[in-house]
């Protein structure tokens, strides 16, 4: 019996150490990361396709030099990032500049660990007014977009013709199904697109959605159902492929890229992977449900500038995001990313140079923030159930109206 | 307990010895009553503080990396975590309300069933195939060793790479299981897009990945049964198949117990291969309780940590039930 109780003791006492030490360990971290690293600064981004030798990471380090630092820059996973950010924040070891996913900058304004774009002197009138908001939080932003993208049909030219649809004849779900129908029945594949269960699927059933006039706020209203709806319909009648349910927008587009299918949703980051698909492609913008472009939702990071114990580091950070957000910086960086510049003068820059952009333009012009009008941190509380409600629908589980009813509910308890 | 209380008292004899002996021509009584006054432990609280330390490593360790994170995720989950108090380390204790909001929560019910379904057939399957491979390949043929080595391949290969590949195998277009079903006049199935199949689908791919397990601890256990009892079985007539129910499968009761206890607890917490053939989906047809922590904690962009840990802990508490009831039985054998 006395072993045992002095192995008792002893653990008590090894894990009393620990914690001890492992709070010095905290301590010490925290303070040496804003003490001593002068003339080291750091920075993250969700971009790991890019190594140092990139496009991308020669800027970063170039903006770096330019603002008197070493600027250290780490790539994550973009959903990655997110919960990485909130951890180094708990930790009281953020990065001097991070590049966040448009909708993640409200859950890091909750956290409280982001600075507000004026409090830091940064200049973003020339920003247009939809692609900010997503990071525009009570009225405040809290971080300059470095572009913006988001979706529009892609079309294979050579399907349509064989089955003798216009691209220019979709201009409302009616014409577009009967597109699909007439592609179906020439023996070909309609569309894909992703409505996997994930942030991904709630990104790409958006359009859609506000396309019948629906609010997040109201999930199953009538209009959020005629959308469910109208991708059953697809799925039911084969228009669109059953795995849908598991494509993420790249195996989406690899599906397209088959050949195989008259139309893909897919967003502008797949323009410089359509130009080696093989085939003639064009795009159009998603039709609303009576006509006329859906708003689309705004994909692409926004440069934040996390808090910091030590405040006299925010002069340096402000020039990095300065240089990261300048008209001359931002056309090479919105081509390598192949998003659509914030600022209309930049806009004008990429037409010039790509005509191809033009639909890309007017579709981001049309865009709203998932995040924006007030929604915030309850954006994430409606997307994870409305995604659900998409697999439920779709696999067949339940109807669009009782799934959408369920999504309701759980949104509402948040 | 007794067998080690035996090796103790053995040891104790055994440094009285050495002591003795090193110490003999420069009187060993002084020397050792010096120590005695001096630091004033006796010789027995020496040797158990001499122990310790050489458990000190082991403790630290064990209070590292099993207590520390444990006694992390009950404190998750037993406080109102928001993102801003997370990061400010202030949330509040809110008692049972996460476990609360987790037992209310309308995934919980489909959670537990699936992952009780997902268990318990994954094990009752691999254990199967598991025994009736390991007896098959104790039969000493050629190539015997050349193929239980091709049995072990599910088990060298990362659990990312089989998984994708089964999704692929799986995939309702494209994928080869509907190519070869399309043979035999048989419709597509949705395997991963069906809220009837997904389960099955992933219980197929697990029970495919548990089966080497199975089957290298049930061989070894093969190993250990004497030829002699099956020559004397032979001599007295018994057929294969009584061979096998009256003298292997009794004499594997304790290794059997072991493999589907650890099985249990390997199949209860399996969370990357679900996830990455279904993502728990479609809508929550295949989500267990291990991807529905992961879903709460890390799947959205508004983490809720407190419920995620509320059913991670929910988990730890079935496979401690699971582990308890082991030694239960355990004890019950040998006694």
């Amino acid at each position: 019996m006395i072993p045992t109780r002095l192995t008792l003791l002893a653990a008590v006492a090894a894990v009393g150490t620990l914690a001890s030490l492992t709070a010095c360990g905290g301590g010490s971290s925290s303070s040496d990361s804003s003490g001593s690293a002068g003339g080291s600064y750091t920075f993250w981004d969700p971009y790991p396709q890019f190594d140092a030798s990139s496009a991308w990471g020669k800027l970063v380090t170039s903006c770096g030099t330019k603002a008197g630092v070493k600027l250290k820059r780490t790539a994550y996973d973009t959903t990655d990032l997110g919960n990485k950010a909130l951890l180094a924040a708990q930790q009281g070891n953020a990065p001097d500049v991070m590049l966040v996913d448009n909708p993640v900058v409200s859950t890091l304004v909750e956290a409280g660990i982001l600075n507000k774009t004026s409090d830091l002197g940064l200049d973003t009138s020339s920003i247009q007014k939809n692609i900010i908001g997503a990071g525009t939080i009570d009225n405040a932003s809290y971080g300059v977009p470095i572009g913006a993208n988001t979706l529009a049909l892609y079309y294979n030219k050579k399907i349509l013709t064989a089955a003798g649809v216009d691209p220019a004849s979709v201009k409302d779900w009616n014409s577009l199904t009967a597109a699909l129908k007439k592609v179906e029945s020439a023996g070909k594949k309609g569309i894909t697109f992703s409505a996997i269960n994930t942030e991904e699927g709630s990104f790409q059933f958006l359009p859609w959605f506000w396309g019948a006039g629906g609010d997040l706020t109201k999930l199953n209203s009538a209009k959020g159902v005629a959308a469910l709806s109208l991708w059953k319909q697809w799925v039911d009648e084969g228009y669109a492929p059953k795995d849908v349910l598991q494509n993420t927008q790249t195996t989406s587009w690899q599906e397209f890229a088959t050949g195989d299918y008259a139309f893909g949703e897919n967003g502008t980051w797949q323009l410089g992977n359509a130009d080696k698909a093989g085939f003639d492609y064009g795009i159009i913008n998603i039709p609303g449900q009576n006509g006329g472009s859906a708003p689309v939702p705004t994909g692409g990071e926004f440069v934040t500038v996390p808090v910091q114990k030590d405040t006299g580091r925010y002069d340096v950070s402000k020039k990095i995001v300065t240089c990261l957000t300048s008209d001359a910086n931002l056309l090479p960086t919105d081509t390598t990313l192949q998003y659509v510049a914030p600022t209309a003068a930049v806009q004008a820059e990429q037409v010039k140079q790509n005509p191809k952009l033009k639909p890309w333009v007017s579709a981001v012009a049309a865009a709203r923030g998932r995040t924006s009008g007030g929604l915030g941190t309850k954006y994430p509380t409606i997307s994870q159930p409305m995604w659900t409600a998409v697999q439920a629908a779709l696999s067949g589980s339940k109807s669009p109206q009782d799934a959408m009813d369920a999504a309701q509910d759980a949104a509402g308890k948040g | 307990m007794r067998r080690r209380m035996r090796r103790g008292r053995g040891e104790t004899v055994a440094v009285n010895l050495r002591a003795g002996g090193g110490l003999s021509r420069s009187s060993p009584r002084p020397y050792r009553g010096a120590v005695q006054q001096g630091v004033g432990l006796s010789p027995s609280l020496r040797r158990r503080l001499t122990a310790l330390a050489f458990l000190l490593p082991l403790l630290g360790y064990l209070g590292a990396f099993y207590l520390y994170p444990l006694y992390r995720n009950l404190d998750l989950s037993l406080r109102d975590y928001t993102v801003r108090s997370f990061v400010a380390g202030d949330a509040p204790f809110s008692g049972w309300d996460n476990f609360r909001t987790v037992l209310d929560d309308p995934t919980f019910g489909p959670a537990m069933r699936h992952t009780m379904v997902f268990t318990f057939v994954s094990i009752a399957f691999q254990y199967v195939i598991g025994l009736a491979l390991a007896v098959f390949f104790n039969r000493h043929f050629r190539l015997a060793p050349t193929l239980r080595a091709l049995f072990l391949i599910p088990w060298l290969l990362p659990l990312i790479v089989s998984a994708s590949t089964w999704s692929w195998m799986f995939n309702s277009e494209s994928g080869v299981v509907n190519y070869f079903l399309h043979f035999f006049g048989v419709d597509p199935v949705g395997w991963l897009t069906s809220p009837d199949w997904a389960l099955t689908s992933v219980i197929v791919a697990n029970i495919w990945i548990g089966i080497p397990f199975n089957l290298v601890i049930i061989y070894s256990g093969l190993q250990n049964i004497p030829g002699e009892l099956y020559e004397a079985a032979a001599l007295d007539g018994a057929g294969a198949w009584q061979q096998f129910r009256r003298i292997t499968f009794p004499l594997l009761r304790p290794v059997s117990a072991i493999t589907l206890l650890l099985g249990l607890v390997y199949t209860l917490k399996v969370f990357d291969l679900i996830w990455i053939m279904t993502k728990g989906g479609p809508g929550d047809s295949s989500s267990t309780l291990a991807t529905w922590s992961y879903q709460l904690g890390f799947g959205t962009l508004l983490p809720k940590f407190g419920p995620g840990a509320a059913v991670g802990n929910i988990l730890i508490l079935i496979a401690l039930v699971f582990g308890l009831l082991y030694i239960r039985v355990q004890r019950r054998q040998e006694a």
